[in-house]
């Protein structure tokens, strides 16, 4: 799937649900589904400090596919966290390079991605960004 | 002590307070970042732009001298709300965080140097830690930190062990804006007048609390905020003693302040302009004491009284949840609730009480070495103002509740 399929598919999911609180229920199941992230890349380097919650986020780079592990202390940022994971995740560096993110917007979650909220998702998507350029330069200088 | 308006009526005059968010009734219970205005002051501040806008202390004209009446007249409302013995004692700021500024560098400016000492408490906000830390490292002096109790109480043994030949001058807070303690000012500020050490005291959480009186206190300095004191925002006080601030040099020059100005050498004016450089916040600051004849007509002790009550009903819901810990737990606090439940991060509860219709402070409230003291990451705080209600608190309690579930 592409990128803006699966960005799709995450809209369609959310507009089955017909108040926030549905919303933040899936948001905070999907949180608690998440992959567990490994203790040992929960340090300092792979933190995105926002000011309420904390968000780790832990990149790889095999085979030209940028694979992306995450986690937060707060749930329904953790839910947020596995929704952007699940767009970003296993993706080449220029997929998540080119993207255009539309999804936060149309699932009504756009107040979580305000500058003024600093949870640090912003911060979060432009780590995932600077992490996908680093993979492509240091592939195409090999 | 009676209020002297109903309830009812108290909250038709600040509109904000009947609106919706995401559909619901707003709960409003964030007044310890600002408050509400009345209807009074939002009028109040409409009239001065239609029919009053000129430039104070400037014109020859009618509306320049009608509005610079208005702004000296102000000023003694001030004067008056906090009993300060002058008028010339009120310079008006643009709020608190300006007012501890300029005291940390223009008395930090004139009498303090290297090796020389500040005492602070360890439950300040930012704005009261910061600007003495500026201080500090222009100078090369260094900061002291009276430490507290976990039940939010200040040592005061420690704070007079503190106390040195050294120490220049003391900077605490009047009411914790996390804890809600009401700290010992008076006593404070007699152990160090003994040793000749000024004190400044940060009421940006006290002087929407009832009544306050700088020459009871007996302090050097007392500042505070209009925003919330449920007047506009960006206008503040200093309050100082004539004596003190005569000696200080300005911290900002511009128009206003002076008296001759040649490029060899600026005069300045006397008291309060001295520190009212540039176009002031009149409108600000006529707005603010519109404010306080509001509380004062209500009845301050009366707003006090409300405030108690509400605190006592929130304190005993919020206990009644299983897991809850109270941050702040001394004998004398006033209406603010800073609380964590459980293994329930703050930012987690703060956003689904949100969708509730409830606004509540989640985080670090810009006390960060306060969290660090309880070693946490930050909490959820409710502050009451007079104008909420028991159902409000009732809103609060069963929000948390289902918060909870939901995070289960």
């Amino acid at each position: 799937m592409t990128i803006n399929e699966i960005q799709e598919q995450i809209i369609e999911e959310f507009q089955a649900f017909s108040d926030w609180m549905e919303r933040y229920e899936y948001l905070i199941d999907m949180g608690k589904d998440l992959p567990l992230f490994d203790e040992s890349h929960r340090k300092p380097d792979y933190l995105i400090e926002g000011c309420q919650s904390k968000v780790w986020l832990y990149p790889s780079f095999a085979d030209g596919i940028v694979t992306f592990t995450a986690d937060s202390d707060a749930l329904i940022t953790r839910g947020i966290v596995a929704l952007l994971a699940r767009v970003f995740s296993g993706r080449t560096p220029d997929e998540i390079l080119n993207a255009n993110i539309y999804f936060i917007d149309r699932i009504g979650l756009k107040e979580n991605l305000s500058p003024t909220r600093s949870n640090g998702l912003l911060a979060m998507m432009k780590q995932m960004r600077l992490y996908a350029l680093a993979y492509k330069t240091k592939s195409e200088m090999s | 002590m009676i209020l002297s308006k109903s309830i009812e009526e108290i909250r038709s005059d600040f509109p904000i307070l009947s609106s919706k968010v995401y559909g619901k009734p707003l709960v409003y219970l964030d007044n310890g970042a600002t408050t509400q205005k009345p209807i009074q002051v939002i009028s109040v501040m409409e009239e001065l732009y239609r029919t009053a806008n000129a430039n104070v202390h400037r014109g020859v004209h009618y509306l320049s001298d009608m509005v610079s009446d208005r702004y000296e007249a102000a000023r003694e409302t001030v004067r008056k709300y906090i009993n300060a013995p002058k008028k010339e004692e009120i310079i008006f700021t643009a709020g608190t965080t300006t007012s501890i500024n300029a005291v940390a560098f223009s008395f930090g400016e004139k009498f303090v140097h290297e090796g020389d000492e500040i005492v602070i408490s360890g439950m300040e906000h930012h704005a009261n830690i910061i600007p003495w830390q500026m201080l500090c490292e222009r100078k090369g002096a260094k900061l002291k930190v009276i430490p507290f109790s976990d039940e939010g109480v200040l040592d005061m043994e420690a704070f007079k062990r503190l106390l040195t030949g050294q120490t220049r001058i003391v900077a605490v807070t009047h009411v914790s804006n996390v804890l809600g303690t009401v700290n010992p000012v008076k006593k404070i500020v007699t152990e160090a007048h003994r040793q000749g050490i000024p004190v400044l005291v940060d009421g940006a959480q006290a002087i929407q609390h009832g009544t306050i009186d700088v020459t009871d206190i007996g302090c050097d300095f007392y500042v505070f905020s209009g925003h919330k004191v449920y007047g506009p925002n960006g206008i503040g006080v200093l309050y100082g003693r004539e004596e003190l601030l005569n000696e200080m040099p300005p911290y900002q020059g511009g128009g206003d302040m002076v008296a001759n100005v040649t490029f060899e050498k600026t005069t300045y004016q006397e008291l309060p302009f001295k520190f009212e450089a540039g176009t002031t916040n009149f409108s600000g600051a006529i707005g603010m004491a519109v404010a306080l004849d509001y509380l004062t007509a209500l009845g301050r002790d009366a707003v006090a009284a409300r405030e108690q009550m509400l605190l006592v009903k929130a304190l005993e819901g919020l206990t009644a949840i299983d897991d809850v810990r109270i941050f702040g737990t001394a004998a004398h606090k006033v209406s603010v609730v800073s609380f964590l439940i459980g293994e329930t991060h703050p930012y987690d509860a703060g956003m689904i009480l949100d969708k509730m219709g409830i606004a509540v402070r989640t985080g670090t409230h810009c006390a960060q070495p306060l969290m660090n003291r309880y070693g946490i990451d930050g909490n959820i705080r409710a502050s009451m103002a007079f104008y909420n209600t028991g159902e409000e608190i009732d809103a609060l309690v069963t929000g948390i509740r289902k918060a909870i579930a939901m995070l289960a």
